[in-house]
């Protein structure tokens, strides 16, 4: 047997882990005046048969008679059962899902260091944008004539991203960082068909610190994934690189700064050698909030590289999605971009580009969409898009302009680099030097001295009113705590961060059992998860049959 | 700048703190031949700066006075009640419930969605949600692949261009073959994937066949006999659908799908120029293993509270690594809760009254076109609420209705060749009689 | 942690109990206890036929999952169904109940590449 991966194997919690007492304290009942914790029914369980919120008006007598000109459904294609929806006013509707947003920790409501996801404010005037009617009802097949504003902003936007990262050009269609990845993969894959190489170009090089993705998206474009070990610094290992390279890699898939938070300090070797081997080098760009203005993948050699607008470019994270995942491309990339790009069609890019910068619109400009891309890999995703997510980036751009972009990543840098060196004292720190955007410690003090594991510590945390780091990875490292504060959160916030952590550590030290009961102020205590995925209920069972679909008045 | 917190003195005493003299020393790292040069970026905008730039570039936009265009994405009434609830910053704002501790209102949400699902489709599970239709049903077809152990994989050409785009695309990584199944496009033909055909392309060596209702030209399938080709030779049968219209037609598990796929978006989401939209996926509970992306299970504490998880995560990209389903890593939990709130908010009446609304407001613009002797369906199978039109000279009487802010639903031409002279129209609930009124007077003056 | 005295063992912490010309085989406790709690096991077909130190399955807990490799050579004759229902019988009780299935020994010169209980002990000490 062989463990593929055994992160966080230790994490599942379960029946006996958590005290009962003092639960609800942080999470003090917000709604109702009810009991300490609240605990919300099902929507399903607040259905009354008859209640309703939306109304819809009538038809016509007019539409209805000239309907009946045509023949109505066919019995065959017809519905048994009406399906049971909840059954609720608009006002049960409310309490409902304002109760459930309650439960939740969010960016708004409490610090959020989730190592790796880049938990910054997201701006409201991106959410102000994101509701004007000019973009919400914008058909995405409309004539071209009608949608000029949405093919401007998403021609600016790639310019901007372009300019941001060095690349040739930038596609928005992926939908998601890893969609991102699949789609960089799939125009490596079509760039070494063009050469005759394809046959042979079989492999795909991933260190081991990598984010799961980049393997798994290996495995979708049909390469096999191999492995190169990390260094004693923490970078990847050189000498094991060039020896993988040969005539039969692909690509490599690096993520720069790492997923241990440090800047490939040899990346320029790095890329050097792929290129030699006559590889694509992919660049997972999730980190890329450490490093604007000062690092330009494309400048620096890089062939493709995703983007995470919901990283660093401030789009709200929304529970796990909408994201938005751009790819930039260096020349020998341009054919193979998805299908259509964006384009200015009319008038000349460097008036549009110094217009718009000023607000101003092009006499004359005229934007549409280039379907004629013979050797595109195709579409990854309908229409064009998360537009929404191109148009709070492009906001939140502009809000920042060269020079507060640069200052995010010079903030986020000096931010980890504090919580770095402040707790220090307190947690290992298995590669000790400077850091990008976020900090990676270890647990493995606490657990072998005192028996509290990175999971316990995470847990306790959460009694303090704040989100855990993201633990157990990377891979590489045991009891992994992985910090990204970001550079929105106050130094107080900071100071209050570092102050909970080494209250903690000292707790371990002399009550161990109160951080492995912990948490105790949540609305639920440590979950039964191998119960879970034992014996999945994965929906709500109804008490009730389904009843016949009525015929309504029309 | 525009959103940072740190004063300079808040800055000195982190760097005194770090023990460096400047931030510059914090990048000392990046190897210099490879240091950023000088980039050519816009000044940074105060608020209302942005605010005009946002709205000079949505006023840019022409929004249409009368559409009857559809075709993959609708126009449809989102409730005030469901903005709100996406709004909330508690569910906007929150990323991946990884500590379900402290994110039981998105988890739960979640498993609300995936129930709601199943009930729409009759299916037994549902995913937490995909990037949109077009993917999910990518990735059914990929999911169908390991089920059988195949690497065919069947399409009827009535299934939308879009989808059909992606899913190349997506079978392309593996190296998929793609059958696709034509369908006879001639006036007055059904307009309906011919079961015969589908079974004349199948064969052992087939994963699945993927059939869409209503199909692309909005035309009503045989179902029921297209899933029976589909399993006569062992081949999953995916069923491509449009949410609203469950609330009439047939639930796909009723015909015989293994598989569900769909685009959300007409459920509570705006149209937005193509995204963020929501993919929706459901299947039997004997495929769960095989099924990509995100799932919410049901469990307790120790107190004996229920509560909600991700489960069944060794499926993941993040545990099993080149091994995964898929690399889906995001869902679209936010445009999930939105459906979520949707479906709620319209209950079984509601949805019922949209489903029907629209397919009277169909029959209505086919009649006064007919009476108008402007234009005669295409197709002689049944429709719901999109129906395809044959007219002289569609694609410049659609682009003359266009400057008047007039959009004659979609030019089947440009996917279609055969179909040139044929529009497809689209209503909704928000379709009016003074909408189709003003379609018929402006295509009578086109002539 | 004891192991067995009867059964034979491989690297890859799979166990293989011979009786007559049927070989039963199973992972061991400690390959139960690092994977945790194990929600979901794979089990071969009947009638399959496994090679020694070939993948046969796949056994997972909440957050880890792992390749199964056969401790030997057969052909699998019957496997142990509880385990669909009750994988915990993988961490509760891996020599007995928690077996995976039976198979007709194919060549008993392969136990000699395992190892007995107290070598196997070392390994995982």
């Amino acid at each position: 047997m062989s463990v593929v991966d055994e992160r966080a194997a230790r994490s599942a919690g379960g029946p006996g882990d958590a005290d009962a007492s003092g639960r609800g304290a942080a999470f003090a009942s917000p709604v109702g005046g009810e009991a300490l914790t609240i605990v919300e029914p099902l929507i399903f369980e607040h259905s009354r048969p008859g209640r309703r919120a939306v109304r819809f008006p009538a038809p016509s007598e007019a539409a209805r008679a000239a309907a009946e000109g045509e023949p109505p459904l066919p019995p065959s294609v017809k519905r048994a059962e009406a399906p049971r929806l909840p059954e609720v006013s608009e006002l049960d509707l409310l309490r409902h899902f304002n109760r459930l947003s309650q439960l939740n920790i969010a960016i708004e409501t409490a610090f959020y260091p989730l190592g790796s996801c880049t938990m910054k404010y997201n701006p409201k005037v991106n959410e102000w944008a994101a509701r004007l009617t000019g973009f919400t009802d914008s058909h995405p097949l409309d004539p071209e004539a009608l949608a000029q504003g949405s093919l401007e902003l998403q021609w600016l936007l790639a310019e901007l991203l372009r300019e941001i990262s060095g690349f040739a050009a930038v596609s928005l269609q992926p939908a998601a960082g890893a969609h991102g990845e699949l789609t960089g993969m799939l125009m490596a894959r079509a760039y070494h068909r063009s050469t005759g190489e394809g046959e042979q170009r079989t492999k795909v090089l991933v260190p081991d610190s990598s984010h799961g993705t980049n393997p798994a998206t290996a495995t979708m474009v049909g390469y096999t994934t191999v492995t190169i070990p990390s260094n004693e610094r923490g970078g990847i290992n050189l000498e094991a690189l060039r020896a993988a390279l040969g005539p039969d890699v692909a690509a490599l898939m690096i993520t720069n700064p790492s997923t241990l938070g440090i800047f490939e300090d040899q990346i320029d070797q790095v890329i050097a050698a792929v290129k030699e081997a006559g590889a694509i080098a992919y660049m997972d760009g999730a980190n890329l909030n450490a490093i604007m203005g000062r690092f330009r993948p494309g400048e620096a050699g890089f062939d493709v590289m995703h983007f995470n607008l919901h990283k660093t470019f401030s789009t709200p994270h929304g529970g796990g999605g909408p994201g938005s995942g751009p790819v930039g491309v260096s020349e020998r990339l341009l054919p193979f971009l998805p299908r259509p790009m964006p384009v200015l069609l009319a008038g000349d890019p460097a008036e549009v580009r110094r217009n718009a910068w000023a607000g101003r619109a092009t006499d004359g400009a005229r934007f549409g969409l280039d379907w004629d891309r013979p050797h595109s890999i195709g579409k990854v995703r309908s229409m064009f898009g998360n537009f929404g997510m191109h148009l709070r980036a492009y906001a939140y751009i502009r809000a920042n302009g060269g020079d507060g972009l640069r200052e995010v990543s010079d903030d986020a840098v000096l931010a980890a680099n504090y919580l770095r060196v402040r707790l220090a004292d307190a947690y290992d720190l298995p590669y000790d030097r400077i850091c990008k955007h976020e900090v990676v410690f270890s647990g493995r003090r606490q657990k072998r001295q005192h028996g509290v594991t990175t999971l316990d510590l995470a847990k306790a945390i959460l009694d303090h009113g704040i989100h855990p780091p993201t633990i157990y990875f990377p891979l590489i490292v045991e009891e992994a705590l992985m910090i990204e504060p970001t550079e929105t959160e106050s130094l107080e916030t900071l100071d209050r961060f570092v102050d909970v952590m080494h209250q903690l550590a000292r707790t371990a030290a002399e009550d161990p059992g109160a951080l492995r009961a912990a948490p105790v102020t949540t609305p639920v205590g440590r979950l039964d998860e191998a119960g879970a995925a034992r014996r999945p209920d994965l929906r709500h069972r109804f008490d009730e049959p389904a009843v016949a679909v009525s015929t309504s008045a029309g | 700048m525009a959103y940072t917190p740190h004063t300079d003195p808040d800055r000195a005493a982190m760097l005194a703190a770090i023990g460096v003299a400047s931030v510059d020393d914090l990048f000392a790292d990046i190897p210099e031949r490879v240091r950023a040069g000088e980039w050519d970026l816009p000044a940074p905008m105060a608020e209302q700066e942005v605010r005009a730039e946002l709205s000079r570039l949505a006023s840019a936009n022409r929004i249409p006075q009368v559409s009857f265009l559809g075709y993959g994405a609708y126009r449809h009434l989102v409730p005030s009640v469901v903005s709100e609830v996406v709004g909330r910053a508690e569910f906007s704002t929150a990323y991946t419930p990884y500590q379900p501790e402290v994110s039981q209102g998105t988890l739960q949400s979640i498993y609300e969605f995936q129930s709601l699902i199943c009930e729409l489709t009759g299916m037994e599970v549902a995913t937490a949600s995909h990037y949109d239709g077009a993917t999910a049903t990518a990735e059914a077809a990929l999911m169908a692949c390991r089920l059988t152990r195949r690497d065919r994989v069947a399409v009827s050409a009535a299934v939308h261009p879009e989808v059909r785009r992606v899913l190349a695309t997506y079978c392309s990584g593996p190296g998929i073959e793609i059958v696709e199944i034509a369908v006879d496009l001639a006036q007055d033909a059904s307009g309906q994937t011919d079961p015969a055909a589908a079974a004349a392309a199948l064969d052992t060596s087939v994963a699945c066949l993927i059939a869409q209702q209503p199909n692309a030209f909005g035309v009503l399938e045989p179902m029921a006999e297209l899933g029976g080709a589909a399993h006569a030779v062992g081949a999953q049968f995916v069923a491509v659908v449009e949410p609203t219209s469950l609330a009439v037609l047939q639930a796909p598990a009723d015909y015989g799908a293994d598989i569900v796929a769909a685009e959300g978006q007409p459920l509570g989401i705006p149209m937005a120029f193509g995204g963020p939209w929501v993919g929706l996926m459901a299947a039997r509970m004997g495929s769960v293993r095989q099924m990509p992306g995100r799932l919410v299970g049901a469990t307790r504490d120790a107190a004996g509270r229920k509560g909600y998880v991700l489960t069944l995560q060794a499926r993941e990209q993040h545990i099993r690594r080149e091994k995964a389903a898929s690399n889906i890593c995001t869902n679209q939990a936010l445009c999930a809760l939105a459906a979520t709130a949707y479906l709620t908010a319209v209950g079984p009446a509601g949805l019922r009254e949209v489903a029907e609304l629209g397919m009277t407001q169909a029959r209505h613009a086919v009649t006064a076109l007919r009476r108008a002797g402007l234009a005669e369906r295409r197709f002689s199978g049944p429709y719901a609420s999109e129906v395809a039109v044959t007219l002289p000279d569609a694609r410049r009487r659609h682009a003359a209705l266009a400057e008047q802010g007039i959009v004659a639903g979609a030019p089947l031409g440009r996917d279609y060749p055969e179909l040139d002279d044929t529009l497809l129209l689209a209503a909704t609930e928000l379709t009016t009689d003074a909408d189709v009124e003003r379609l018929v007077s402006a295509l009578a003056a086109s002539r | 942690m004891s192991h067995p005295g009867d059964l034979r063992y491989s690297k890859e912490h799979e166990w293989v109990r011979v009786e007559g010309s049927t070989a039963t085989i199973g992972i061991t406790s400690f390959a139960a206890d690092e994977l945790g709690d194990i929600v979901f096991i794979e089990l071969p077909e009947v009638g399959s036929r496994l090679s020694q130190f070939g993948g046969f399955g796949v056994v997972e807990s909440v957050k880890a999952v792992s390749d199964l490799f056969a401790p030997i050579s057969g052909e699998v004759t019957e496997v142990n169904d509880a385990l669909g229902d009750q994988p915990e019988l993988l961490n509760s009780d891996a020599y007995g109940e928690g077996w995976i299935a039976r198979v007709t020994l194919a060549d008993s010169a392969e136990l000699d590449a395992l190892m007995d209980a107290e070598a196997y002990a070392e390994l995982t000490a």
